[in-house]
């Protein structure tokens, strides 16, 4: 079996250099990515990207240089390129650490995007909290514009390009992408039905290519080094390296970054350094709060979209989430409802109603109402909102709720018979 | 009509145009998919989630995804029924089930899904997580809202944005606690909202009622009775739900619900106290009640006394845009036949009679040459002189819809007036200049090679001459006389002239002039120049003002003419009539409203008979209108309130009111509909057109009809363009004149092919200054209006409670600077004064009028602006200058 060492890729410069200095970046090879996108066709850029392999890493993990295709080949003229910098997954703070300490990789990301597309605008989407990122980010562009790598006839070429960098709303769907780009258009951060995608209908109704901050700080590497390159790194479905969020019961929380692939239990006891205090793992929280519950059994499961995705899983935003004998599994995903129920925007009724029945019917668990079917219940109402919610964030509530249930039945049920465990915070403290 | 996609739902196969929703496709095949956030008149919003079907095994939102080519749709599988009811049950599982005490018990949509899926004893309801307890409002006068029965279906906000334009409400907060609002949870009176109602006739459930109809009454319990809205020239069709001989509340109207407040709420003043409920004879200076028999007789007595002594002249009549068709023509056919003169006019004249010269001169035909429904599809629209919004609401409605649908919008109008918000040009023209700026229109259109050269050749003549007179008309030229920028103008002209479907409205903004006929003569050329007549979409479009102003001019309550606008002065039609009324009629034209007054200051006319009128309050000039009225030997004024003229009255004769009788009305569109009596008339008041038969009996005339479709018959007999109109055709919907035989469909636009009058004429019209402009003494200049709360002189709309605490009193709108210069604050009280006379108002200071210019709306009795209005007449149509007088202000010492 391969060893798995952490891999600076995306984040080598970050720590390394002064962000807030193009001078830096370019010492170290930046906007490199660019010159060498610009020397060929943008066919010729997606074809790369294509090849690469590379896959969205805002959670749903879709081939970005399909995606970029569908843009390149639609027939309207005006297109656009917006980045994803919403960031509101609990437990997930890689997009801040790349924007604040690296964001020219970014601005070349979506300045080859913008080629590669055809577009001529692009917007950075950041969480309005995240206010050191805004302020890199818009120095940056600055710079980037003085020395022609943004803005008109970039680096002499025929290609025109700006950026915008607008500050969130303060809501976690509007992470979502049509719910970004109703953000953007200055409207209310709602969701949009889908179809049609915003590769057909995005910002403003022009064809537009929303990407995440990694997944847009891949591509100046990609066009570096080549496509052959990258496929080395990773998994043959999932190239590349992923930068992983662990956050709770660890003793070394942090951002590390490395393979696509590399086990679970590699990320938790290597780079995470295991638990404190020798306790003992009851359960992993994976890809952020709309992720799956996983069980020690299964430590060893690749961390990487297609492994994750067999074991009825997810890789989301790779956001590792560890709690310990001491949490309470009824309390873990009591937190992860809460943050739906707040977070749902409110337009459609099955996750608008659904979060908070799932919230009652959950506190009836806890209470020990002993009424079996409670859980039934619990189940029904994740089936609807899987299937008849009008945006993901609706529909992925039932993966966390399922996965717990599914792993952690027992504890659920002894919480119906028996009432709250010792260990059990949530509705004592909600409900006070 | 575009491709068409052929699809199969639930095994059907069926063919609808590309872009067909799938719900919209399964109700083309009589399958009703369940939905409650879709409403076929507005936008999609695909939120409740009701809607899910199969097809191929993905779910798809019906009443947002298209049908396609092929579709194979499942709309009623085992799992779609499951997932329904689910769904539901979350719905309901915070919803108060009140069924038992509310409003909507019966025509409910949620409660009908719920019984439809047999939902009982809900899974998911719970102590445990009951929505935050929300109080219901009433905090506005018509509509009760409650929140706890709000299912979040948007459909209201949707209503408001899309159909009234106003953005009023919006959704609020998040997730759970997700609510409608106003914005900071203001009272709908606080915020930008016309109490229209529209939000509450697409609400769903119950959570958006009217507050007038609480406990008055459970939908099965009401009858319904169609009929037509009392009030403006729009003519909406209604629906009267009555309980006890009472209006419970009102649905209906254009497309099916919209309408505006006063149609909506504003009906209740069919059940006032005050209504006039027997017949009254003067004695000193009161009246005292009596029998119809004796009051009759009264007046047939002094009538024929006075005509005896000065003859039939000496005898005047005003008729009513308020009563029906049938009234209108027994009306004038009593003072035709029965008195024998031709004084008979109606309020019309004092707001149309410009548009009938103007438009029979030009086209052979006055009335408006297109129809509502084909507003949404033109791609140009010109408004001026009308606002709009507010005196015709339905219609700004569709104008809207067409701004929405890509149409450019010209509002010319001193005031920024609601459209002028949605417009792409708003030229802000001195009040009194507009020959000037149409005939730089025409110029524009001209130089710019932008008219419609077959058209003119083939359809029209004297282009010449008119040609010669626009040519001074210079964008330069006519800045100088209107103060509209000539660019501003070039553009607007432009688009105007570039439009393959240009559609001009106007309405008493252009005709309440000394130049009103010129106006409509120049808006006319403007048309035929860019042949916009004679097709679907275009024309030239006068808003009539009040609900039957149309058929009163119709039916001949003028002077000039008789029923169906033929001509008085050709012996053979007056041969007609008199072998079907079996006396002489008097050729020479009679009086107007105008003369009538001025007539009988000079003891030419002796007597009057008013029904339905109130020319204290609605005619030019009043301090002169009330010493004519002192000065009649005998008035006798039919009507269902007291009013400024009734006080004037020998006697007054109690009448029904719209909702009391059968008849027709014919709308601004030439559109004839049904009225029908709903509930019985106060007290032994009776329909106007039984009293005018039996006074007219009692004059030696006998008339006897067994009812309103009788005379409709005479009608159809005598006047060509109603001569298909039968009471028995008009039970599946309405008809537009011209409908000259029975198996004729009626006329939804004018002109097409050839003009009335056979060729359309140009007129050339030179711009001539307003008969008073502002000078030292009186430096500003008056124009006045509606408002959209109130009705004409708010006989009917004045008793309406909450329409009358809206806007209690008269006002006078002041531009910023001009109020700056006098030391008028908003809110003061101020002295208007003309050279006729003088008001005292209060100032509402506000940059919708420009400076140099005041505005006061003409509702209002106590304060009427027509005190200080000026009655020179337009020598053409003899329509007094309403729009335009020169007043100064003063402040009010406190
Ligand atoms: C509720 C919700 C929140 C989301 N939040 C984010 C986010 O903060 N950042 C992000 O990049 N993608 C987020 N996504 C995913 C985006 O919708 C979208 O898939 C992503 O931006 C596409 O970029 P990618 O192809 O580069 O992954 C969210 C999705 C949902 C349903
Ligand atoms: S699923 Fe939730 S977040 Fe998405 S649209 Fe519906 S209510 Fe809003
Ligand atoms: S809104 Fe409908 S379901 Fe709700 S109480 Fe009223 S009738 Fe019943
Ligand atoms: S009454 Fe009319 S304007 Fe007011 S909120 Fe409802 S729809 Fe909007
Ligand atoms: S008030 Fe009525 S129309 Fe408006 S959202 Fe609620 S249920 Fe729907
Ligand atoms: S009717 Fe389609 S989602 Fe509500």
């Amino acid at each position: 079996m391969k060893a798995f060492a952490e891999k600076k890729v995306l984040l080598s410069n970050v720590g390394a250099i002064d962000p807030e200095r193009i001078e830096d970046y370019l010492d170290r090879g930046g906007y490199e990515g660019l010159r060498a996108a610009l020397k060929r066709s943008p066919a010729e850029v997606v074809g790369e990207i294509k090849e690469s392999r590379l896959r969205g890493r805002g959670g749903a993990g879709f081939p970005t240089g399909l995606k970029w295709e569908l843009v390149l080949k639609s027939r309207a003229k005006t297109r656009y390129v917006v980045c994803n910098a919403d960031e509101g997954e609990p437990g997930t703070f890689k997009d801040r650490v790349l924007m604040e300490g690296d964001p020219h990789r970014l601005i070349e990301g979506m300045t080859i995007c913008g080629y590669a597309v055809g577009a001529k605008r692009g917007f950075i989407y950041v969480r309005g909290e995240y206010a050191l990122s805004i302020r890199r980010l818009e120095r940056a562009i600055s710079q980037a514009r003085q020395r022609g790598l943004l803005g008109r006839k970039i680096l002499g070429s025929d290609f025109s390009f700006d950026l915008e960098v607008r500050a969130g709303a303060g809501a976690y769907v509007c992470g979502e992408e049509t719910a970004l780009l109703e953000s953007l258009e200055g409207k209310r951060g709602w969701p949009r039905i889908r179809p049609p995608f915003p590769v057909d209908y995005g910002f403003r109704g022009k064809p537009t290519v929303v990407n995440n901050v990694e997944t847009l700080a891949n591509v100046p590497e990609i066009m570096c080094r080549g496509a052959a390159w990258y496929r080395t790194l990773g998994t043959g479905d999932s190239p590349g390296t992923k930068l992983y969020p662990l956050s709770g019961a660890l003793n070394r929380p942090r951002l590390v970054e490395a393979e696509m692939g590399v086990p679970l239990r590699t990320l938790i006891y290597d780079f995470g350094g295991g638990l404190p205090g020798g306790r003992e793992l009851k359960g992993v929280l994976v890809g952020g709060a709309a992720g799956a519950f996983l069980a020690p059994e299964e430590l060893d499961v690749p961390m990487d979209f297609k492994s994750l995705w067999e074991i009825g899983a997810g890789l989301g935003s790779g956001a590792v989430l560890v709690f310990d004998e001491t949490a309470c599994v009824i309390d873990v995903l009591w937190s992860v409802l809460s943050f739906f129920a707040h977070e749902a925007c409110g337009q459609c009724t099955p996750c608008r109603v659904g979060t908070v029945i799932l919230l009652s019917l959950l506190e009836k668990v806890q209470n020990g109402s002993g009424d079996p079917a409670v859980l039934e219940k619990m189940l029904k109402v994740t089936h609807l909102m899987k299937v008849a919610s009008l945006c993901p964030l609706g529909q992925s509530v039932r993966l966390p709720v399922e996965t717990a249930l599914e792993k952690f039945r027992r504890e659920f049920e002894s919480h119906l018979k028996e009432g709250p465990c010792p260990q059990c915070k949530a509705t004592t403290e909600v409900h006070a | 009509m575009g491709k068409l996609v052929k699809l199969r739902i639930d095994g059907r196969e069926v063919e609808v145009p590309e872009g067909t929703t799938i719900l919209a496709a399964a109700a083309a095949a009589g399958i009703e998919i369940p939905h409650l956030c879709h409403h076929p008149e507005l936008s999609p919003a695909g939120i409740c989630r009701l809607c899910l079907v199969e097809v191929d095994g993905r779910l798809l939102t019906a009443c947002y995804h298209r049908a396609a080519e092929g579709m194979e749709v499942h709309t009623d599988t085992d799992r779609l029924r499951r997932l329904r009811r689910l769904n539901l049950e979350l719905i309901l599982s915070d919803h108060p089930l009140d069924c038992l005490v509310c409003e909507r018990n019966g025509t409910c949509e949620l409660q009908r899904y719920a019984y439809e899926f047999g939902l009982e004893g809900n899974r998911f309801r719970g102590p445990d997580y009951d929505r935050q307890e929300l109080p219901a409002r009433e905090d506005n006068p018509f509509i009760r809202y409650e929140p706890e029965k709000c299912i979040l279906c948007g459909r209201c906000v949707r209503a408001c944005e899309e159909v009234q334009g106003r953005g009023v409400l919006d959704f609020a907060s998040r997730g759970f606690s997700t609510r409608i609002s106003t914005g900071l949870d203001r009272a709908l009176t606080e915020v930008n909202c016309e109490l229209c109602g529209q939000c509450l006739a697409v609400c769903p459930t119950g959570a958006l009622t009217e507050r007038a109809r609480r406990f008055r009454g459970r939908e099965w319990e009401l009858r319904r009775v169609d009929t037509v809205c009392p009030f403006c020239g729009c003519g909406c069709r209604i629906t009267l739900h009555i309980k006890d001989d009472r209006i419970v509340r009102v649905s209906g109207g254009y497309r099916g619900f919209r309408l505006c407040v006063k149609g909506r709420f504003g009906l209740s003043f069919v059940h006032r106290e005050d209504r006039l409920r027997t017949p009254l004879v003067r004695e000193g200076s009161g009246f005292r009640e009596a029998s119809w028999e004796e009051a009759l007789d009264l007046v047939a007595e002094r009538l024929l006394t006075i005509k005896g002594r000065y003859g039939p002249d000496a005898i005047a009549g005003l008729s009513s845009a308020k009563c029906t068709n049938e009234e209108n023509y027994l009306f004038q056919k009593l003072m035709r036949a029965a008195i024998g003169t031709n004084n008979v006019d109606h309020c019309a004249r004092l707001c149309h009679a410009p548009t009938v010269a103007g438009l029979v001169a030009a086209f052979g035909s006055g009335a408006m040459t297109n129809s509502i429904d084909e507003i949404v599809d033109a791609d140009c629209i010109l408004v001026t002189g009308s606002n709009t919004t507010e005196a015709h609401p339905v219609i700004a409605q569709e104008i809207l819809r067409a701004v929405r649908r890509g149409a450019t919008l010209i509002v010319v109008d001193p005031r920024l007036i609601e459209l002028a918000e949605h417009a792409r040009f708003h030229l802000r023209q001195r009040p009194g200049t507009d020959v000037a700026w149409i005939n730089g229109f025409c110029h524009v259109i001209l130089k710019e090679g932008l008219w419609d050269r077959d058209f003119v050749r083939e359809r029209c003549e004297n282009f010449e001459e008119f040609a010669e007179v626009v040519e001074r008309y210079t964008p330069e030229n006519v800045e100088g006389i209107t103060g509209i920028p000539a660019d501003a103008l070039v553009e607007a002209a432009r688009a105007f002239g570039k439009a393959e479907r240009g559609m001009i409205f106007y309405s008493m903004g252009l005709t309440q002039h000394t130049t009103g006929t010129d106006n409509v003569l120049a808006i006319a050329n403007l048309a035929m120049l860019t042949g916009n007549v004679g097709r679907r979409s275009t024309g030239v479009n006068p808003l009539r003002g009040q609900n039957n102003v149309q058929g009163a001019c119709d039916l001949a309550a003028l002077p000039n003419v008789l029923p169906g606008y033929q001509k008085l002065a050709d012996p053979e039609v007056r041969g007609k009539f008199e072998r079907a009324w079996g006396v002489k009629v008097p050729e020479r034209p009679g009086l107007t409203v105008v003369e009538m007054f001025q007539a009988a200051l000079e003891g030419k006319v002796r007597a009057m008979v008013i029904m339905g009128e109130n020319p204290m309050v609605s005619d030019p000039d009043i301090s002169h209108v009330a010493e004519a009225l002192e000065r009649l030997e005998f008035l006798v004024v039919i009507d269902i309130f007291p009013n400024e003229t009734t006080r004037f009255a020998d006697v007054i004769l109690p009448a029904a009111s719209f909702a009391e009788k059968d008849g027709t009305f014919t709308n601004t569109e030439r559109r004839v509909r049904r009225v029908r009596r709903a509930v019985p008339p106060p007290g032994v008041a009776k329909p106007d057109w039984e009293i005018i038969c039996e006074l007219a009996t009692r004059l030696g005339y006998p008339m006897s009809y067994s009812g309103p479709a009788e005379i409709m018959d005479e009608i159809a007999s005598l006047a060509p363009i109603y001569g298909g109109i039968s009471y028995g055709r008009l039970e599946s919907g309405g008809l537009q004149w011209p409908c000259t035989d029975p198996d004729h469909p009626g006329t939804p636009f004018l002109h097409e092919g050839r003009f009335v009058r056979g060729k359309g004429r140009f007129h050339p019209v030179e711009y001539r200054d307003p008969a008073e402009l502002p000078d030292p003494e009186y430096p500003l200049t008056l124009t006045t209006g509606r408002v959209r709360w109130h009705f004409h002189s708010r006989t009917m709309t004045g008793r309406v409670a909450g329409l009358q605490e809206l806007v209690p009193e008269a006002y006078v709108e002041v531009n910023p600077r001009d109020a700056a210069r006098l030391g008028i604050g908003d809110g003061d009280r101020v002295r208007v004064s003309s050279r006729r006379g003088s008001i005292t108002v209060t100032a509402v200071v506000t940059a919708r009028v420009p400076e140099g210019t005041v505005f006061i709306p003409f509702h209002f009795g106590e304060a009427a602006a027509n005190a200080l209005t000026n009655p020179t007449l337009d020598p053409r149509s003899k329509i007094p200058e309403f729009k335009v007088c020169a007043v100064r202000i003063e402040p009010v010492g406190k």
